[in-house]
Parts: structure tokens; sequence; C-alpha cells
């Protein structure tokens, strides 16, 4: 996506005179600036408040006035590092869930032909239309019946909830693996076919490996988007000690955003580098995922 | 009902002949067996509960996945099957539910079966007995829950809530006295009956399994008096009366046990209505002057953010779409932080930066001003606007740079042989083809945006209110918060399932309606296929 800067940019410049510099390029600096301002303005922002002394909103207002580890401490008497764990628990087991169940089905849709597979990618056409988290309502109340006869899936059970999550793993990301999927050779199966491989020995030891790049992308997309999701894990979780970040942090700011924000700065900060981390480090990757299949190039 | 977390790892047939006993057949056995030892636990859990719907669907799910991954005709089901199992139950299951939900009146009030309302209305209108016998009581404890133990005819009774009275053995105690042991039950002490006071006096002990028979209740912990229904269900006739007044209440068409005039007993059950919710969503005017407003908001929202998050991320695109450019690099990397951070947590922090007493764009960036910017109709929805420009700007930046890097150069090369200027290049061969590999893009983020709850929840709460209407709904509420406000699920509200559900259906036609227009256009299928 980000293609390398052309290595005769430097010369360019050189030979240009000021007046086209700036016509043709130092407006474009100017645009830059203002918009990375825009872009980062409240993220140094959150930082700075997350090492005010103060803690509250208001005391937060001038950057850098103070520089403490205070709210950084602060969290740990509250359920914060509970939360950090169930949001990890619940998005590392649902993209872990998702690929390998999506990856499964994109490799029957893929290499196998049997009735119903127009039938069912169609319908995962149609599916991918209508969000999961539009039937909040129903997955609540299913949520409640089943929680009658096996409490451990039922309301307030993370495994409840991962599971609701992973019932929107084939419609999301199957047509994404299958594309990836028909690129890899048929030759390749075939060859090991007749070398006297099974199916599953083809799939698992070859098949995945030459398909790893969107097994990533489809992990990373699925962990980031379980990551921030909010009204499915509202909605299902119940008790404090089972709440995921999103729920949790939005308590502190919804009730006495003045006097948590300190707590809530030293929080975000804390919940937003992994995932920042993965973005900035697979960029690429993730980029090409979301663009595949439409944008070529 | 998913055949419990095992499913999560399938087990996958490393051959696919049976009769073949390598260590691949091995694992499957093994997970299989797991699987249906889970699976036989689930039914039995049923059986017991007389959750049946779920018996059933547990059961079609195993003998499924025996026959897929045991048979060796279906290859490709061994595959699919677990993906294929938690799609059904917990997407198009859902889905369904939803839509059969919308036909019913189920909520606060019309929240169980006729069996169950009726049950529930016989133990709220208990009362004493005139007259009755008291009984010499002790307070009692099976380990986990607090029950009574009763002397009657010199026959010791003992139970809990949820077990009704039956007779205990080898219990003793003074004659005419309440018992002091009672075998299988611990009895409480004085100090123990004070301190659970509040439980021990809202404690009701059935008599038997029929609620008609009524209960036993205290005051004092010592006398026990039997309570019995003030109704009576009158099974033949499907009619409760009332043995004090004589009122025949008879069920009508709502789910309530009825009156001649007209009043109703508290409890209700769910009983489908037809299209009552959807009517009520149009045309009952507590609901359809909000909800047509919010469905404006929506789209205009929609379409908006859309719009406005694609021209700039393409205005910047362009901008630095240029190789002479130094540090192009840096700058994108720190354009796309926005994209980075968990869609909560921007807008949660926006939500401060905006407060209008100490947020610091009114204290610091606009030297103190009192701008409502979360608070005013006009201004909350410019600044839900403005900050899902600054969520959403790097994605339309990232995708327009490479739809731009992907232009074919031939093509721009003929134009400027063909004397077309800059901008005349960039109206009829950039943008055009831009739009063509960006457009499906462009619907799937319209379809996000359209139920971007997070967002409008997070920062506003659908706030300002709306002044002028008797549901809590506001300004910048759009269409799937307002599903989750008239749910009640917040507590906010009633509890209205049914008309959340018929909400969520017509989000579902207008998303999938919209959608599925658009992917023709572009020609998806042909392509998928």
């Amino acid at each position: 996506m980000s293609a390398p800067v052309a290595p005769e940019a430097a010369p360019l410049r050189t030979r240009m005179p000021a007046r086209e510099w700036v016509r043709e390029l130092g407006w474009r600096h100017v645009v830059g600036v203002v918009a990375v301002a825009y872009a980062a303005f409240p993220l140094v922002y959150v930082v700075s408040a997350s090492l005010s002394v103060n803690g509250t909103l208001t005391g937060s207002n001038s950057l850098f006035a103070s520089v403490s580890g205070d709210n950084y401490a602060a969290l740990a008497d509250t359920r914060f590092w509970t939360w950090v764990v169930n949001t990890l628990q619940i998005a590392v087991a649902t993209a872990v869930g998702t690929v390998l169940m999506g990856a499964a089905a994109a490799y029957a849709f893929s290499r196998f032909r049997f009735t119903g597979r127009r039938v069912g990618l169609t319908s995962l056409l149609v599916i991918q239309m209508f969000p999961q988290m539009l039937a909040f309502v129903a997955v609540f109340l299913l949520l409640l019946a089943i929680g009658e006869v096996f409490p451990a899936l039922g309301l307030n059970s993370k495994l409840g909830l991962i599971c609701v999550y992973l019932g929107g793993a084939l419609g999301v990301n199957t047509f994404l693996m299958y594309g990836f999927f028909n690129t890899v050779p048929k030759e390749i199966d075939e060859a090991a076919k007749i070398d006297g491989a099974t199916h599953a020995q083809i799939y698992w030891t070859i098949v995945l490996r030459l398909v790893s790049p969107i097994l990533a992308v489809v992990g990373l997309l699925s962990f980031i988007s379980t990551f921030g999701e909010f009204i499915l894990a509202r909605v299902v979780l119940q008790s404090q000690g089972s709440w995921t970040l999103a729920v949790g942090l939005y308590g502190w700011v919804s009730n006495q955003l003045d006097a948590n924000w300190g707590l809530f700065a030293a929080g975000a900060v804390i919940s937003a580098l992994p995932v920042l981390a993965l973005f900035l480090f697979l960029q690429k990757y993730i980029v090409g995922g979301l663009t595949a299949g439409s944008v070529k190039g | 009902m998913p055949t419990a977390p095992p499913t999560l790892d399938p087990p996958r047939a490393r051959t696919s002949h049976a009769r073949d006993f390598g260590p691949g057949f091995l694992v499957k056995l093994v997970l299989m067996a797991v699987i249906d030892a889970l699976g036989v636990f689930g039914l039995l859990a049923c059986w017991r509960e007389g959750s049946m719907g779920i018996f059933w669907a547990l059961l079609l799910l195993l003998v499924a996945a025996n026959y897929v991954y045991f048979s060796k005709r279906a290859l490709a089901g061994k595959y699919i099957y677990p993906g294929l199992a938690f799609l059904l139950v917990f997407q198009i299951y859902v889905v369904g539910y939803t839509a059969w939900v919308s036909f019913t009146n189920y909520g606060d009030g019309h929240n169980s079966t006729k069996e169950q309302a009726i049950e529930a209305l016989l133990q709220q209108n208990e009362r004493r007995v005139e007259g009755s016998a008291a009984y010499p009581l002790a307070v009692v404890t099976d380990g986990d829950d607090l029950g009574f133990a009763i002397v009657d005819d010199g026959r010791v009774l003992a139970g809990t809530a949820e077990r009704p009275l039956e007779e205990v053995d080898g219990a003793t105690g003074a004659d005419g006295q309440a018992p002091t042991v009672v075998p299988g039950w611990t009895v409480l002490s004085y100090q123990e009956v004070i301190a659970r006071q509040q439980e021990v006096t809202a404690l009701r002990v059935p008599v038997s399994d029929d609620a008609e028979d009524g209960s036993i209740r205290t005051q004092d912990a010592r006398t026990g008096y039997a309570f019995t229904p003030s109704l009576h269900y009158e099974e033949q006739a499907d009619t409760m009366t009332d043995a004090l007044t004589g009122v025949v209440y008879r069920p009508n068409a709502e789910g309530q046990f009825e009156a001649e005039d007209g009043t109703r007993l508290p409890v209700g059950w769910r009983v489908p209505v037809g299209f009552d919710n959807y009517v009520t969503a149009f045309g009952d005017e507590r609901y359809s002057g909000p909800f047509l407003r919010i469905l404006a908001w929506t789209v205009a929202f929609a379409v908006l953010s859309v719009v406005t998050t694609f021209l700039l991320g393409l205005f910047l695109a362009i901008t630095f779409n240029d190789v002479r450019l130094r540090g192009r690099k840096a700058y994108r990397t720190l354009l796309i932080l926005p994209y980075a951070i968990p869609g909560f947590l921007a807008a949660l922090l926006w939500a401060g930066l905006l407060n209008r007493s100490y947020g610091f764009v009114n204290q610091v960036l606009l030297g103190g001003a009192a701008i409502p910017w979360l608070t005013d109709p006009w201004l909350a929805k410019l600044s839900v606007l403005g900050v899902n420009l600054w969520l959403g700007f790097p994605y339309m930046f990232l995708i327009c740079t490479g739809a731009l890097q992907s232009l074919p150069g031939d093509v721009m090369e003929a134009a400027k042989i063909d004397g077309a200027g800059r901008w005349r290049t960039w109206r009829s061969i950039t943008l055009p083809l831009l739009l063509v590999s960006t457009a499906p893009l462009l619907i799937s983020s319209f379809a996000f945006n359209f139920n971007n709850f997070t967002l409008i929840y997070m920062l506003t709460k659908g706030g300002p209110r709306f002044e002028d209407a008797s549901v809590p709904l506001g300004h910048t509420d759009i269409l799937i918060s307002m599903v989750y406000s008239v749910s009640g699920l917040d507590g906010t509200a009633a509890k209205d399932y049914g008309l959340a559900s018929a909400l969520s259906i017509v989000i579902f036609v207008i998303v999938g309606t919209i959608s599925a227009l658009a992917f023709r256009q572009t020609r998806k299928l042909e392509e998928v296929m």
C-alpha cells in the first residue's frame, strides 16, 4: 500500500525553484501538519491527562503541567485489570475460533464440489448483510433460556458471549478467506493427493501454510472488533466482575465523568496500546485485508 | 444450542476411512467422545429442566455432528459443520427469533407463558384464611435456602420456597411446641432468625405443588398461618374468580385476565399480536413522531458520515500521493492513528473533550467558551458527525491511497497526450475509476454507520432528549440506539421486547435492501462465483 518514496525525490527538489516548490510540494506539508495535528491532538491530550496528578477533567486541561504515575497506580484498586483479562480472553478466543472455523469453511467451499455449494455461498453473502448485533434482544432472550439449563453458557458468562461472537464468524469472514484460498493453485493439492495425502493432511499441512497471511488478517480484524464491541457485551455481561473494557470504561465515564477522568485516561492509554501496536506493526496486512477484493492493486 | 466449547477446535479426520486407525482417527474419536458426552449431559439437563426447545436443537446438532464426522460421504460437511452450527444458533436463529418476538407483546407484564402467569397471580394474591389454625413453627435451613418446619396434628412437615412441605420422620420437640431437631435440616437459633428477619417474614413455603393450595407464612417466626389465594382459577372455564368479591376475570386477546368492567389482573402472558408492534412504530403518536425523526437522522448521519470521511480521506490521499514529497510515510503513519484506536475509547475521549463546562475544546481551544457541544440538538448532531469524521477519515485515506496507486498509468498518459488538463483528467478519469473501485467499501461503511451504536451511545447517549416525547429518546438517537432504549435492557424504561424487535426488523429491511441493491450494482455476485 505505502509505496516507497521514489529515490529521485531529493535531486528533483533541489533543482526546483522556491516558488515552484511551494506550489508543488510546500502546501502538501502545510496540509500534512494541520492534518496530523487534528489526528493526534486528542491522543496527546489523553496521554497528558493520564499523567496528570489531579485526575479530574478540569485538572487535565493544561497539557503535561504535571507528570505522575498516580492514575496508573490507582488502577490497581479498581477492577480494571480484571476487565483487561476478560477482554483479552474473550477477544483471543473469538479470534482463534473465527480463524479456525472460517478457514475450514473457506477450504470446503474452495476445494470441494458438493450439493448446496452455490446456495451456501449465496446465503453467506446474504447473511453478511444482517449484522448480528441488531438482534441483541433475541440474543439476550436466547441466553436467558440457555442459562436456565446451562448456567455456564447463559447470561453473564464469558463463554456464552464468545459463542455469540463465533456465531457471526462464518458470515463475516468466509468470503474474505474464500477469495484468498482460490488464489492457491489447485495443482498443489492434486500433487499431494497423488502422493497419498488425505484431505485433512492437505488442509492442515499444505493449504493452511500457504494462506497464513489471510489467517493473520482475519484473526487480527476479529480481535480488534471483538476488543471494541459494546452492545452485545453490555447486554450479556451483567456483573462487574465479568465486564469487558468497553463496558467497564463506559461505566466510569457515564458515571461521574469529571471525577473518574484520570482513571479513565490511564485505562484508555493502556487498553489502546495493544491494538495500536498490532495495528502499526501489521499495517500492511490489515490494510491489504480491508481492501481485498474491491481495490485491485 | 452449540455442542459445548470443544466445537471451537473441531475434530478433523486425517483419513476419510474409518477403518484406518491412524493417529488422526484416534484424535477424532477422542474429540467426538468428549462432544458426545457433553451433549448427552446437556440433553439430560434439558430434559430435567423441561426445556424441550433446547433439547431438540441439541439432539439435532449432536446427531448431525456424529453423522458428519463418521460418514465417508459428508466430506465438505466435516469442514463446514463447526462454523455452521454456531451460525445457525447464534445468527440465523436469533434473527428468526427476533422476527417472531416482533409479532408478540413480549415485555414487562407479558414475560412468560400463561401457566406461569396463572401461578404468579395465585401466589401474589394470597391472604390468611380467617379463623384457620396456627401451627407451631421453626425456621430451618437445608444448607442453601431458608425453610419452615411446622407441627400439624403431631406430624412434622418441612419445606422451602422451592420445595413444598413434606413430612419429616424422627423430628423431636415438646408437644404442641415448635420442633427443635429436624433430621436433614438445621434449626436456626433465635439470634440467627433475628439476623435474617426480613427474609423470614417474606418467606412463603407452598403447601403443595399446586399454587391453589396456598402456603404457610409467619410474622413472628414462632407461629405459622395458612395462606390461600384470594383468586381462584377455574380450569374448565379458563377464568379467574376473586373469592372475596366474586368478580370473574376472563382472558382477553392481549394476554391478560380482564373483568367485565375492564379491570385487569397485573400479570399477563405473551400472546401473538400480529402487526401491532409495527403499527405502534409507525402509527402510535408516542413512538411514530420520534421514530420518523430518528429514521431521518439515521439516514442523514450514515450518508453524511460516509461523504465527509470520504472527501477528507480522498483530499489527504491526493495530497500525499506525490512521490517527490518527503516524509510521506511518517505523515501516513501519524494520520492513521485515530483508526488504530478502539472506537469506544475514542468516543468516550471525545465526550470528555467536548464537555461543556470542563472540556478541553471549550476551556483551552476556545478560551473558556461554554458551547453546549453535546447538549444542544443541532450542535450535538454536528459533534457526532465531527467525531465520526475524526474516527473515519483514516480508513478512507487508506483505501483512497490504495485506489490512487493502482490507477492504470497508460490511461493517464493517454489523457495527457490527448491534451486533457489536470482538472479534466481528474474529473473524467481519476474520480470515476476511484469510485468504481471504492464503491463496495463505501456501501459497507454506510451499513456500518447506520448501526454505529457505540459512537452514539458513548458520545451523547442519544441526547439531548426530545422535550415533546414521553419515551426516553433524543435528537442524536439512531435506530439501533432507539431499539436499545425501547427494549428496556438498560433499565431506564419498561421492557418492551416486542416493539424493540419490530424496530430491529425494520432496520434489517432497510440495511438489507440498500446493501442488496448496491452490491448488485457492483456485480459482486458474479465476481465471487
